[in-house]
Parts: structure tokens; sequence; C-alpha cells
């Protein structure tokens, strides 16, 4: 109630702050800033932390994300990996909704959740850990290694993942490290990345990202809660506990911003396949009319070139398609992208396009997988429930 | 004569509580004791500490005389307080805990604690620890908290040890 009086009085200032811009406009100054209120807050803003699903997949994408992988001590067993999956249950609850983790050392940073999401994944180790390694989907296991990647130990594998996404970057730190820290007797940090998209408010929401390269990135996603987002993306029950859960390959994907600068527009739009201004296909004039990969200019050489990037990627059966939720990366070791992609099977959907894109893409040269890591996403759970509960007690 | 005014009506509000809690018999302070937000410092043996935030929904003052949990072989009331060198430290708070009507006590690191003396086996974070208050009255309320790792809450807890003696696991 405090808020929303608060609000109300924020409100009343802000028109008669209006009131007074129009009776300056009216003197001939002509200030525009004057009449413009001062946006809404956004940090109180949340996302529903129980489900069918976890959040944080169909959600639409906050502007800062954090992908941390941890590491079980060893001897571990299927008790300890519950007690992890309860912290996280509870904390991730509290602090989605805008109130402090158990034991919060710092409670104030935890009262703004602008939308945070917590979502959890496993990597293979937990099968063993939890004597369950006839649960383990098929495709849980290291990516093949195709002919592209330089993988760094460092930004690659783990036993658990927390993917904390929200609007504003202190929320996802105290996220992270207060998950992190509850459990650290059990779970060590193996790595951390971080990524960013544009700020709230910058663009309007459901515009699509652009990459460090430029490029419209994520074009061809499916909606969500639409039948293509729920065939490619929510596994159907193989095996059956991980019903309505996923699965993420995280890609830490280096951009070699010196090289890809020698190239002029022209150049790197055919090496796209679209272009750069709207990322149209270049058969086209808006970002989602289809590419016509027929087309032909006037000796006969196609509009789109089959080496291009979109003709590479282009999925070849129903089953290549999946969910890109990537974010950017730029930091002392370089800047490139989190490409972030969920899908019902990694092995039917994933491998596929990530093999013919290895082996030829006219964009090659200029991006370096650095980093991999394979998980399979839980389902979502109820207030008395917690990641992977139908798993360890199935 | 706006203070006389003020200090009768007082007085008056005070003889009407007074006069309807004398006619039902009073509440068992388990029935007007919330707990919630209820957590354990996870640890591998010995001591450690649980907090939790207690709400007295009550009209009358509720007096928490003592802790117990299967997880431990004794558990105590624990307060800070300034030691003889006038560093804080933690100490068994002999005349238990009292929250008054309508407030809420905040157990927490560096405040109010209950402390698990001689834990019977280790408590891991995710696991649940459960504790029964007992009250001046005789009712009492049980409640879990559940374990996390926890850097915090090492009290000195022997005033006299010196510095150096962190018991707080």
């Amino acid at each position: 109630m405090a808020e929303l009086s608060r609000r109300r009085l924020l409100g009343g200032g802000a028109a008669v702050l209006g009131a007074a811009g129009i009776g300056a406009a009216g003197v001939g100054t002509g200030l525009g800033y004057a009449a413009t209120r001062e946006p809404e807050p956004t940090g109180g803003r949340t996302v529903a932390f129980h489900g069918v699903h976890q959040a944080g997949i169909d959600t639409d994408p906050q502007a800062f994300a954090a992908f941390v992988a941890l590491d079980l001590r060893p001897g571990l067993d299927r008790r300890a990996l519950v007690g992890i999956m309860k912290v996280w249950a509870e904390d991730g609850r509290r602090l989605a909704g805008g109130s402090p983790a158990l034991g919060d050392t710092e409670p104030e940073l935890a009262l703004d959740p602008a939308r945070l999401t917590v979502t959890v994944g496993f990597g293979p180790a937990v099968f063993d850990a939890a004597g369950l390694e006839a649960q383990r989907p098929e495709w849980l296991r290291p990516l093949p290694a195709f002919s592209i990647d330089r993988l760094e130990e460092r930004w690659s594998g783990g036993d658990l993942l927390l993917q904390v996404c929200a609007d504003d970057p202190v929320t996802v730190s105290h996220a992270t490290r207060t998950l992190a820290k509850s459990v650290r007797s059990l779970a060590t940090v193996r790595w951390i990345q971080r990524g960013f998209r544009n700020a709230v408010g910058t663009k309007p929401t459901g515009t699509t990202m652009r990459n460090l390269m430029g490029q419209v990135d994520g074009t061809v996603n499916p909606a969500a809660g639409s039948t293509d987002f729920d065939r490619q993306v929510w596994n159907p029950g193989a095996p059956a506990w991980l019903a309505g859960g996923t699965s993420l390959v995280l890609r830490r994907i280096r951009m070699e911003l010196d090289t890809w600068d020698e190239l002029d527009r022209p150049a790197r739009e055919l090496a796209v396949g679209r272009d750069l201004a709207a990322g149209a296909p270049l058969t086209g004039s808006r970002e989602h009319d289809d590419p016509d990969f027929a087309a032909t200019d006037v000796h006969g050489i196609p509009v789109i070139p089959p080496e291009s990037h979109v003709a590479r990627a282009r999925p070849r059966n129903a089953n290549e398609q999946f969910l890109r939720r990537g974010y950017n990366y730029d930091d002392p070791d370089g800047a490139g992208l989190l490409f972030a992609a969920y899908q019902a099977d990694v092995d039917a959907q994933f491998v596929p396009v990530q093999q013919r894109l290895a082996e030829h893409d006219a964009l090659n040269p200029w991006i370096t997988p650095v980093g991999s890591a394979v998980f399979a996403v839980p389902p979502g759970f109820g207030p008395g429930g917690y990641p992977g509960d139908t798993l360890f007690e199935g | 004569m706006k203070k006389t005014l003020f200090l009768a009506a007082a007085a008056a509000a005070t003889l009407l509580a007074a006069g309807c809690s004398s006619d039902e018999p009073a509440a068992a302070s388990a029935d007007s004791l919330t707990v919630s937000s209820a957590w354990a410092k996870a640890a591998e043996s010995g001591m450690t500490g649980a907090f939790a935030e207690l709400e007295n929904t009550g009209d009358t003052d509720i007096h928490i005389v003592s802790a117990a949990s299967p997880s431990s072989a004794r558990t105590e009331i624990h307060e800070m307080a300034a030691g003889d060198g006038g560093a804080m430290v933690m100490r068994e708070k002999a005349d238990g805990l009292v929250i008054p009507a309508h407030s809420t006590h905040s157990l927490a690191p560096g405040n109010d604690h209950l402390m698990l003396m001689d834990l019977v086996e280790p408590v891991l974070p995710g696991t649940e620890v459960t504790f029964e208050l007992t009250f001046e009255d005789g009712s009492t309320t049980e409640f879990t908290a559940q374990v996390r790792d926890f850097s915090g809450a090492q009290e000195n807890y022997q005033p006299s040890a010196g510095a150096g003696a962190n018991h707080g696991g």
C-alpha cells in the first residue's frame, strides 16, 4: 500500500511537471523534456518461479544473464544433491519474489527482483553421483568435436548449471553469489559467464537482439507458448522424468572483431545472407521475410550465397530447429556471444546444424567456439518441490 | 492540560484491555507465536547456530524459556553481549527470550540466536533441523530450519579464551 501511494504521489508530481511543461512551451521555449514523465521503476517486476516449466526459457529474455557452472565435491551422494536443489528452490523462490534469501548477508540487494529467473541444469556427473546412470538422457555428454572448435577448459563442462537472468545486473550479481555460496561445502564454482542485451527501455519489448558483430541475431525463433515452441523446446518425456524439461547447449563463441573490421558492409552481408540494417534476408526487405534460397541475380548467381550463414543454418528437416536465447559478452578476453540453445533433444536438433556450420559457414573465419557445455534442464516444480524432484524421487 | 487528558485516556485504555483479558482464558503462548524464515548454519560437528523471525501475534508477552532439537544433545538460547574486554561475545541467555505482544523478534547472526551445542550428526545444506521451543506457560511449538552454508555467525563464545576462539563452526 505504501508503495502504491508513493507511486500515486510521484504520478501526481509528474502531472504537475507536465502542466508546467505545457506552459513553458506556450511561451515559446519549446523544451520537450519538461513534459516527459519519468518512467515507473521496473525493479519490482517479477516472473513466476513455480510452474510446469522452469522460468528463464520461455521468459521474454531479460537484459542481463549469468551462466554459472558448478562442480560437485568428490563423494557427494543423492542426498547431498537433493540438499543443493532444496536450497536453490527456497532461495530462488524468495529472490524471484523480491525477498531476501535465508541468511541473506546483503538483504537490501534482494529487494528489486527485476524479472529475476533462476534456472537449474544438470551435467552428466549428477547421474553418477545420484546412482541414477540409467536415467541420464543419451544426448547428455560433451558435443562431438567440431573442426572450428578451440575449446578451453575454463569455459567448458560442469556438473550443475545455474542460469540467472534479470533486467538489472546488481540483481543478477547478488542472486548468483547468494545461490552459489549457500551450498559451497557441496559444490564449487567452475566458471561464470556473464552476458548482456539491450537495457530495458532502450528498444521496444520483443525486438530481436543484435550481437556485437552488429547482426540481428535470433530472428528464426519459435514464439513462447506456440505449438512450435512446445515441440522444439519441451522434452516430451524421454526419459520420463524430463517431461516438461529441456536441454541447454551453451557455446561461448568468440568474435574476431579486429578482422571482421576489415570486411566492408556488402561483404559482411554476403557472409551472413542478411542485410545488416533490418536483418532482412538478402531476398527480402523485412526481418521476418522468408529467405528465398532459389532466387538468382541477372548472372544466375544465388542472391543468398549457399555458403552464407543463413543458408548453412537453414533446417534441412523439421527436427533441426531450437530456441536461441543468447547474450553478448565483452570482457578482457574479448567479445562474443554466449550462444544458448534450448531443445528437447540435443542430438536430433542441435548437433546436425552445428555439424553443417562447422563444415562450412562463410562466417567461420570470424567466429571461434572457445567454450562448450551441455545440461539437462529438469521440468518446473511447485511450492513443495525442487529442481529434479521427478528424477531423484521418481 | 492536553498532557493530562492524554494520560487519562491511556490509563482508561489499559484498564479496558486488562478487563478484557481477565474475562477470557489466556491464549497459550504457542498459539500466538509465528516462526518464519528459519534456517541453520551447516556444520560437520560441534556447535552451530540457528536463526528465525519470531512474531508474537498475541496481546500478551511471550516468554521462551528453553529450546531443544533432536539434532543436538543440548540446545541453548544465546545473546550477544559485551564481554570483559569490551568485544562482543555470545553467551547463554539465562532467562530465555521475551517477545513483547504484537512484535517480531529476529534471531540473527550477531544477535540473539539458538545454539545447537553438541551436534549428534553433521547438518548439511538443504536438510532440515527440527526445533521445539518451550514457553513459560508450559506450551510448546515446533518448527524446522533449512540448513545452508554460511560464513558468518562465528562469535567468540568464551570471552576468557581471548580473540582467537571461534566456535561458530
